[in-house]
C-alpha cells in the first residue's frame, strides 16, 4: 500500500528537516553590555525555511541573541558581540558588510506594534523605496498590494490605504508591522515577542500568517507563550541565564526534552 | 419547632471591625487644600495680567487717534519760490519756509489780524512742526501745485492734541499750562467747523523717531525689530536644530557632551546684557560691523535664543517614541533616513513652538540692543539691516524716557503693538503645532 500511516509521514518529515540547509549559523556568540555579559557562547543555527522559536525566562537572552541576528545591538550604547555569525556562510560582523543592506535581508517585527505615523500605504512602501526596489508607482502598488496579501490584511484595508496605520486595531497594526517587513523581501525575519500585546483572536491571526510566511522566508521568533512554541515553530532553543540550554525540533522539546531544565521549565516550574 | 440556622441565606452577625485609621478625611482635605491654592494661584496671575492689560490698554489707546486739522493751504509762490529760482535751484524748494503757508491759512481760517504777532503765534503753535516736512513733499513731489490753493491735513500740535483729547487740564491756571485759553477757543471752534477733528493715527505705524510726539512712530523700529527677527530665524532655527540633532542622535555619550549639554543649559541662564557686552566686543569692536544696525542685534539675539531652541528641539527630539526608531532601523533605513525621515516629523511641533517662543522672546529685548547702539535716534527707514536702526523695545525705552504726555501714550501704545505682534508669534505657533500634530 501506498498510503503511510501518520507517524511514518511525520518521520519523513523530520528526516526531511534534518536536511534542511542551515540560513544562519551563530559561533560562540557572547554579549557584553558594558561589563555585563548578557550571553554565554552561544552555537545556535538557524535553518532555511523553518520557524526556530526561542523560549526561555525573562532577562535568559533569547531577544538579544535575537538582535545580534540583525545587528540591532548595534544602536545599544556599550553592547558588544563577540563569536561569528553568518548568512549564507557572509560574516555578518564583517568590517565589509553594510547594515543597512543586511536589515534589508534580515526583517524585524517587534514587540509593540509600532507602524510610522504615517499611512498603511507609506508605511508598507517605506523599505522598498529606501532600498531602491520599485520605481514607478505601479510598481509601488505592486509591492504593496503583495505584502499586504502576504500579510493577511489586504482584504480588510485594500479601501483606506491612504489612512493612518496607528489608526488600525492592536492585531492589524502588527500584521502591517509584518507586511511592512516583508515588503523588502527578506530572506529571515526575526520576531520579538510580536503577539504579546495582542488578544487571542488577533494572535491565532498572526500564528496561522506565521505558517504561510515559512514557505518563502526563514523565521526565528523570540516568544514567552510555551503553546505558541508548540504550535508554530519546527525548531525550538531553549535559553537560560544567557546559556543556550537546549535547541531541538520542536515536537521532541516539548514531549521528552533531553535537558532538565527544559523539562522543568515547559512544566511551569520555574520561570 | 427550633431555631435551626437557615442553611441558604446566612448574614454575617459578626461585628466590622474597626479599620485602622488611616485618615481618610484628612487626605480629601489635603487634596482640596491643594486645589484651592492652585485655583488661587491662577486666580491671582489672571487678575495681574488683567491689571497689566487694563493699565496698558487704558493709557495707550488713545494713541492710535491723532487730530489733525485740515485746512486750504495755498501754495504761493512768493512764500516758497519769491525769486523763481526753483528751474535752477533745486535747493530752493527743499528750504523754502514751508510752515508759513500753514501758518497763513490757519490765520486766514481763524480770521485772526496777520498783523497781531502774538496771537499769530499762538495760532501757529496749534500746528505741528511736521508740516514742513509734509508741505516740502507735496511740492517736491508735484511742482506744479505753486499758485494753486488745496486742502491739505495737517497734524495738530501735541499739545493741542492731547487738549483735544482731554488729557489736560483745564482748571490750572493758565500760565502753567502749555495750552492758551485763546488756543482751547479756537480748538473748539475748528472742532465744530469740522476742520479740526480726531481720526485714526497711522503715522505711529509709519513714522520714525522724532522729538514732536505728533509725528514719532514706530516705522523704523518695526522695520528694524522685522529685519532682527528675520535674521534671527534664519541663523537660530537651521544651527539649533542642527546642533540638536547632533547631540542627541549621533554625539556619543561622553565627559565632553557632557559638558557641552551644561554649558547650553547655563547659557540660557545668562542674563540678556552679557549677550550685549559680548556682541559688542566681538561684532562690533572685534570684526568693526556697524554700530546701530539691525545685522549686529540680529547676530547677538541669535546667540540669545540659540540655547532654548536647542533645548526645546532635543527634547522634543527625545519624546519621540523609540519604536519608531527601531522600526525604521529595523527597515533598513540608515541613521540619517531614521531621523530625517521619521524622528525630525514627529518631532517638529515642539521644534517650532520651541523656535517660536525663543524668537517671541528675542523680539522683546531691549538690554543686548542697547549696548551695540540700537538706542538711537533713527529718522529715516533702514534701507538694509546694516544700517542704523532701532527696534520696538527699545523704541518704548526711549519714549518712556520722554516726559511729554503725548508721548506717555504713545508708551503704551508702542507696548500695545509689541503685545500684537507677540499675541501674533504666540498663535502662530498653535497653529502650526496644530497643523503639525494632525499629521497622526
Amino acid at each position: 500500500m501506498n498510503i503511510m500511516s501518520e507517524a511514518a509521514v511525520e518521520k519523513a518529515l523530520d528526516q526531511k528537516m534534518n536536511t534542511v540547509p542551515l540560513k544562519m549559523i551563530g559561533k560562540d556568540v557572547s554579549v557584553y553590555y558594558g561589563e555585563k555579559r548578557a550571553l554565554f557562547d552561544v552555537n545556535l543555527n538557524i535553518r532555511e525555511n523553518t520557524v526556530t522559536a526561542l523560549i526561555g525566562p525573562s532577562g535568559c537572552g533569547k531577544s538579544t541573541f535575537l538582535r545580534t541576528l540583525n545587528r540591532m545591538n548595534d544602536t545599544i550604547e556599550n553592547c558588544r558581540v563577540t563569536g561569528r555569525i553568518t548568512l549564507d556562510e557572509d560574516d555578518i560582523y564583517d568590517p565589509s558588510i553594510d547594515v543597512v543592506e543586511l536589515r534589508a535581508r534580515v526583517g524585524m517585527v517587534f514587540q509593540k506594534p509600532n507602524p510610522f505615523p504615517k499611512s498603511i500605504y507609506e508605511n508598507v512602501s517605506y523599505g522598498p523605496r529606501i532600498h531602491g526596489l520599485a520605481r514607478t508607482k505601479a510598481d509601488f502598488d505592486e509591492i504593496v498590494e503583495t505584502s499586504l496579501q502576504k500579510a493577511g490584511l489586504w482584504n480588510e484595508v485594500k479601501d483606506r490605504l491612504q489612512e493612518p496605520g496607528t489608526g488600525l486595531s492592536g492585531g492589524q497594526q502588527q500584521r502591517l508591522c509584518i507586511a511592512r517587513a516583508v515588503a523588502v523581501s527578506p530572506e529571515v525575519i526575526l520576531m520579538d515577542e510580536p503577539c504579546s500585546a495582542l488578544d487571542p483572536i488577533a494572535t491565532a491571526k498572526v500564528e496561522e500568517l506565521i505558517h504561510e510566511l515559512r514557505a518563502n522566508f526563514t523565521i526565528v521568533i523570540v516568544t514567552h507563550s510555551m503553546q505558541q512554541a508548540a504550535r508554530v515553530s519546527q525548531r525550538t532553543a531553549m535559553f537560560h541565564l544567557g546559556n543556550l540550554v537546549e535547541e531541538n525540533d520542536t515536537d521532541k522539546m516539548f514531549t521528552n526534552p533531553d535537558d532538565q531544565r527544559t523539562q522543568d521549565y515547559i512544566m511551569g516550574r520555574f520561570g | 419547632m427550633t431555631d435551626v440556622a437557615s442553611p441558604t441565606v446566612r448574614v454575617s452577625t459578626r461585628p466590622a471591625e474597626s479599620r485602622r485609621d488611616i485618615g481618610i478625611k484628612r487626605r480629601y482635605a489635603a487634596e482640596r487644600r491643594f486645589r484651592a491654592y492652585g485655583i488661587s494661584a491662577i486666580v491671582i496671575g489672571l487678575f495681574f495680567l488683567a491689571v497689566l492689560l487694563w493699565s496698558v490698554v487704558s493709557k495707550g489707546y488713545t494713541a492710535f487717534q491723532q487730530t489733525t486739522i485740515t485746512l486750504p493751504i495755498e501754495f504761493s509762490e512768493k512764500v516758497i519760490d519769491p525769486k523763481n529760482e526753483r528751474a535752477t535751484d533745486p535747493k530752493r524748494l527743499l528750504t523754502a519756509n514751508y510752515p508759513v503757508l500753514a501758518r497763513d491759512a490757519l490765520v486766514k481760517q481763524l480770521g485772526i489780524d496777520p498783523k497781531k504777532r502774538p496771537l499769530v503765534k499762538q495760532a501757529n503753535d496749534m500746528i505741528s512742526d511736521s508740516v514742513r516736512t509734509q508741505l516740502r513733499d507735496i511740492v517736491v513731489a508735484d511742482p506744479s501745485v505753486i499758485g494753486k490753493t488745496i486742502p491739505v491735513t495737517l497734524l495738530a500740535d501735541a499739545n493741542i492734541d492731547s487738549a483735544f483729547k482731554r488729557q489736560i487740564d483745564l482748571s490750572v491756571e493758565e500760565s502753567k499750562r502749555k495750552v492758551k485759553d485763546q488756543q482751547v477757543a479756537w480748538m473748539n471752534e475748528l472742532a465744530e467747523a469740522g476742520v479740526l477733528k480726531k481720526s485714526f493715527n497711522t503715522g505711529i505705524f509709519s513714522f520714525g523717531a522724532s522729538s514732536r510726539p505728533e509725528a514719532a512712530g514706530v516705522g523704523v523700529a518695526l522695520v528694524g525689530s522685522a529685519y532682527m527677527m528675520l535674521i534671527v530665524l534664519v541663523l537660530s532655527l537651521p544651527i539649533g536644530v542642527a546642533a540638536s540633532i547632533y547631540l542627541e542622535e549621533f554625539a556619543p555619550k561622553n565627559r565632553l557632551t557632557d559638558l557641552i549639554e551644561v554649558n547650553i543649559n547655563n547659557l540660557a541662564a545668562v542674563p540678556s546684557i552679557v549677550y550685549g557686552l559680548l556682541g559688542l566686543a566681538v561684532f562690533v569692536n572685534f570684526a568693526g560691523m556697524p554700530r546701530s544696525a539691525a545685522l549686529v542685534g540680529g547676530f547677538v539675539l541669535t546667540l540669545m535664543t540659540l540655547p532654548t531652541i536647542i533645548i526645546a528641539t532635543r527634547a522634543s527630539l527625545k519624546a519621540v517614541p523609540p519604536s519608531i526608531r527601531s522600526a525604521a532601523l529595523g527597515l533598513g533605513a540608515s541613521k540619517m533616513q531614521t531621523i530625517f525621515h521619521h524622528v525630525l516629523p514627529l518631532a517638529m511641533p515642539g521644534i517650532l513652538t520651541g523656535t517660536i517662543i525663543g524668537l517671541a522672546h528675542a523680539l522683546g529685548e531691549t538690554a543686548p540692543l542697547l549696548l551695540i547702539g540700537m538706542v538711537a535716534f533713527v529718522v529715516d527707514y533702514p534701507g538694509s539691516p546694516l544700517e542704523p536702526s532701532t527696534a520696538l523695545p527699545v523704541q518704548i525705552y526711549m519714549w518712556a524716557n520722554e516726559a511729554e504726555r503725548a508721548f506717555v501714550e504713545r508708551t503704551s501704545g508702542a507696548i500695545i503693538i509689541l503685545l500684537i505682534f507677540l499675541v501674533i508669534m504666540n498663535l502662530g505657533a498653535i497653529l502650526l503645532r496644530r497643523r503639525f500634530e494632525r499629521r497622526w
